[in-house]
């Protein structure tokens, strides 16, 4: 597929950096020479200097013949522009990046009434991540398949856990709930482990099921399941304004605790019901005052790494409470084992992992078994794919020990008929099934990848 | 300094030459000669060496400026150091740095011969010669890495460091592609050129290898008197044109393929490329025009020595040691002039010394108007402030080494010219340099030390100087 990246940022890095392994032409757009010179360099695409809004350059791009165009440029209006451009020239597909609250509003007439086939908004998306993540207390992230049925949890285990030195296959003798561990990391390693593994604290442990199943691991493991009540953010951007949104209409209290005052009279006016603090995150007094003792999670997103790390260590260590850190630098996102946070939300991240989810299912959506959800998980390394089972499907009707599944395949759930099975050796898969495959090292484009030959 | 990735990369490029070496062994069965069996041997040497070598894929696949250089300088060095041995084994060219200089000679395009009866070379021998030409034209590396992938995306790193001209750029997105297509159009001008001279009456062998021999701008010959052995017109004319073309930025090539025949001919550098080639040829012709017949006679000569020098081939058909002196400094200087970036040529390159000309202009303008603000302008684009710091930085180098090596060679006896011309000559990878290694004479009669120097100038001169010196800078094995 021929695809051209506008703007060669640290959202335009990423998606680059997944999709050029991919067999894809990309093409990459930016002012800035020695960003597209530094791309070029690190990554087998080829590069175009100069204005992606103006026509000379898009055509230069070759969006005649395009199949899609990402905007992602700092600018909004840019985006926009582009992308108008790019779809009256001949390119197919195309996703602009719109952040700006104001426009937020007019996704639907831009996709509908402009052909733009996706308007991502990060702050919106790294709101909707954490509003999930604070849902579930101890997992540090969660994903969500078949418009929710199916959940995909990464869980810590701690020091003390009670899952240390459990064999998988002997966890239904701690919890009897219908989960399947499809994914382990620890430090950098991945596997996608077998019966025989053995749980080691300081492991990742990725676990799919129903919403209700893993609360109910929750609970069996000894987390506690507090329901999140009332939060403090630390920050007031755009991210807190669409969280303070959503968790508003969840019953959930929030405090926004912002440095700028002009800032804060804006989302007084713009939110009503949320309680606005003019004052300094950092300052230990300030937190004292507005209780952050009784608050059941601390949120950090001010606009700085540093400070949103250090801001949430220190509710950690001083208060233990449910920290979440908003950082922007990619490679800040690994370091939440080191530091203790409980979650790190990059919204650059989400960004790039939803347009490759989308570019996924583009690529083969006329052919076979299509994509319909895709996760990212572990730094990329793994994927979470959603097929549904079509007739192309080799072994329509077989049992998962008849299939030859390739290694480091996994099957982690089958969805049919609105009812989730964990899958068995004797499983079969049918017509119209939902399956979700977790895969290594692994570029599934289409459920007959799985299988070996 | 990713070391796993080097050995990774140089271990998949010895199991390439490996089996390119089979390909003498064919043609020893072709011609019924015993000399395949030392290629074959070597071969299966190298592959297994390869094999060993690269067997495990390093982890951690990124290779970064400098793991490009220093694979691509190993490289060189390896490959002609293993393809020599054949050579010595057989007992053909018997002294191995004699082979060695040979090899490097072959690889780098040089075409600079030890050899002093060519004809009584093995088929075998004649044609992994020539062939080292072809592919050391375009690149030993480029040539791998259209077939195997080797550092996933970053490979760019690797093309740069191989492929000639100040500033490298890819056709396609992929990299793998973009190798592919140059391979390919290479190859199809290649065989185009050799069925040119198959119709005019020259044996296929002959054809072939003299077909390597210009695709590459190498001109080993395979005949003592080199083309002029040949007399034919024919030949000449052919021979002329194709050594032009393979001196064009292969881009413009690709730019014609995909229709963008318009944007082919607006370069600035094929425009000067052709005008001094045009200039030179007009200038010698009637300079020597006493010596010859007729003015088409002088103009042939002319024409074939002009276009071989520039492009830094080195086929010979007529002894300009015998020409005006004005007519042997016009093909001096174009020995350092060289071909266009980006073609199989060698030499400063025309874009270089463009831009050269361009900033003195402007440094001259500036004398006059202190305060003006100025750019200067290369194929309708402003050159950045780097790329002419770092041209001007690989020309104080390039003196240097060019010093530096002509003081080796003066220390062994031989007259100033000759020393003078060998230097030019391997630096700028065009062969033929003048008196005792002129168009009729050869590089046997130096010493052993000089012969090692001009190999390294030789690959410090395809390589464009950066990653031979880069290999044997400390700074760059660093942890």
């Amino acid at each position: 597929m021929k695809i051209i990246v506008l703007g060669a940022g640290k959202v335009g890095k990423t998606l680059i950096k997944h999709m050029s392994n991919e067999d894809h032409d990309i093409i990459v757009v930016d002012q800035n020479a020695t960003k597209v010179e530094e791309v070029v360099n690190q990554f087998d695409v080829i590069g175009v200097v100069g204005n992606g809004g103006s026509y000379d350059i898009l055509m230069e791009a070759g969006a005649e013949d395009a199949n899609l165009i990402i905007c992602v440029t700092a600018s909004d209006e840019l985006n926009i522009l582009a992308g108008l451009m790019a779809k009256k020239m001949g390119t197919r597909h195309t996703i602009a990046r719109v952040r700006n609250p104001d426009y937020s509003s007019q996704r639907d007439f831009m996709r509908n009434q402009l052909g733009f086939s996706m308007i991502i908004n990060p702050e919106l998306e790294a709101a909707s991540e954490i509003r999930r993540v604070l849902s579930f207390p101890s997992a540090v992230k969660v994903d969500t398949f078949s418009r929710g049925k199916v959940e995909l949890a990464e869980f810590f285990v701690e020091d003390h856990s009670r899952l240390n030195g459990v064999e998988l296959s002997q966890l239904h003798k701690i919890t009897k709930t219908n989960i399947l561990v499809c994914a382990v990391s620890h430090n950098e390693d991945v596997i996608i482990p077998d019966g025989n593994y053995v749980i080691k604290p300081g492991d990742h442990l990725y676990i799919t099921g129903t919403h209700r199943d893993l609360s109910r691991f929750c609970l069996d493991i000894g987390v506690i399941t507090t329901r999140i009540k009332n939060v403090i953010i630390i920050g007031g951007g755009k991210i807190a304004y669409y969280l303070s949104k959503q968790l508003s209409t969840q019953g959930i209290k929030v405090k926004i605790i912002e440095k700028d005052k002009n800032r804060c009279q804006v989302l007084a006016e713009k939110l009503p019901y949320v309680t606005i603090i003019h004052g300094d995150g950092s300052d230990d007094e300030l937190l004292n005052e507005e209780g952050i003792e009784n608050c059941d999670a601390v949120l950090a997103l001010t606009g700085l790494d540093e400070e949103n790390i250090v801001l949430s260590l220190s509710a950690k260590s001083l208060y233990h409470k449910k920290t979440i850190a908003k950082v922007t630098r990619m490679n800040y996102t690994g370091l939440s084992d080191v530091l203790k946070v409980d979650s790190i939300v990059a919204p650059k991240k989400i960004v790039a992992s939803q347009i490759i989810r989308y570019v996924r299912a583009k690529m083969n959506k006329d052919n076979d078994s299509s994509v319909k959800t895709l996760y990212k998980i572990v730094d990329g390394e793994v994927e979470a794919i959603e097929f549904k089972v079509t007739e192309q499907f080799k072994y329509l009707h077989k049992t998962l020990n008849e299939m030859k599944i390739k290694e480091h395949v996994l099957v982690a759930a089958i969805i049919r008929d609105n009812e989730v099975i964990v899958p068995k050796g004797n499983t079969t898969m049918e017509l119209n099934d939902y399956v979700i495959i977790v895969s290594r090292g692994e570029i599934m484009k289409s459920l007959n990848d799985m299988l070996r030959g | 300094m990713n070391r796993r990735m080097i050995v990774f990369a140089i271990g998949k490029l010895l199991s390439m030459t490996g089996l390119l070496l089979f390909i003498p062994v064919l043609i020893s069965f072709i011609y019924h000669e015993s000399q395949g069996l030392y290629f074959g041997i070597v071969g299966v040497i190298l592959l297994l060496i390869g094999f060993l070598v690269s067997r495990k894929v390093p982890k951690k696949k990124n290779i970064y400026a400098r793991e490009g250089f220093v694979i691509v300088a190993l490289s060189w060095i390896l490959v002609s150091a293993f393809s020599a041995i054949p050579y010595v084994l057989s007992g053909e060219i018997p002294h191995y740095i004699d082979a060695f200089f040979e090899m490097v000679s072959g690889f780098t395009t040089t075409g600079s011969s030890i050899l002093t009866n060519v004809e009584a070379m093995s088929h075998t021998g004649l044609f992994w010669r020539s062939f080292t030409h072809w592919i050391g034209g375009m690149g030993i590396l480029v040539f791998v890495i259209a077939f195997i992938p080797i550092a996933s995306g970053r490979s760019m790193h690797i093309l740069k460091a191989e492929v000639p001209g100040p500033v490298v750029g890819k056709l396609v997105s992929k990299v793998r592609a973009t190798a592919r297509i140059l391979y390919v159009i290479y190859a199809a001008l290649t065989v185009i050129e050799m069925i040119l001279l198959l119709l005019g009456g020259m044996p296929l062998f002959d054809s072939i290898l003299n077909a390597f021999g210009t695709a590459g701008t190498g001109g080993f010959a395979i005949k003592n008197a080199s083309i002029a052995a040949y007399n034919s017109a024919y030949f000449d004319v052919v021979i002329t044109i194709f050594m032009i073309l393979f001196g064009i930025n292969f881009n413009l090539f690709y730019f014609i393929l995909i229709g963008k025949v318009k944007d082919a001919l607006r370069s600035e550098e094929l425009h000067y490329y052709l005008g001094i080639i045009a200039l030179c040829i007009i200038v010698i012709t009637c300079n020597v025009l006493p010596m010859y017949k007729n003015v088409l006679e002088a103009l042939r000569y002319a024409g074939f020595t002009v276009a071989s020098t520039i492009t830094t081939t080195g086929f010979v058909v007529v002894d300009y040691g015998k020409w005006p002196l004005l007519s042997q400094m016009i093909i001096l200087v174009l020995t350092f002039v060289g071909a266009s970036s980006g073609s199989t040529g060698g030499g400063i390159k025309i874009s270089r010394i463009v831009m050269y000309f361009k900033s003195a202009r402007k440094e001259l303008r500036k004398a006059l108007h202190p305060h003006s603000v100025q750019t200067v302008e290369f194929e309708n684009q402003p050159i950045d402030g780097n790329v002419i710091s770092s041209i001007q930085g690989y020309l104080v180098i390039y003196l240097i080494i060019f010093v530096v090596s002509l003081l080796i060679l003066s220390c062994y006896k031989i007259d100033f010219t000759s020393a003078f011309s060998a230097v030019a000559t391997c630096l700028n990878n065009v062969g033929p340099g003048m008196n005792v290694v002129g168009p009729v004479g050869n590089f046997s009669s130096l010493s052993d030390i000089s012969k090692l120097v001009l190999s390294f100038d030789m690959l410090a001169g395809r390589l464009e100087i950066f990653p031979m010196l880069l290999l044997f800078a400390p700074s760059s094995w660093r942890k």
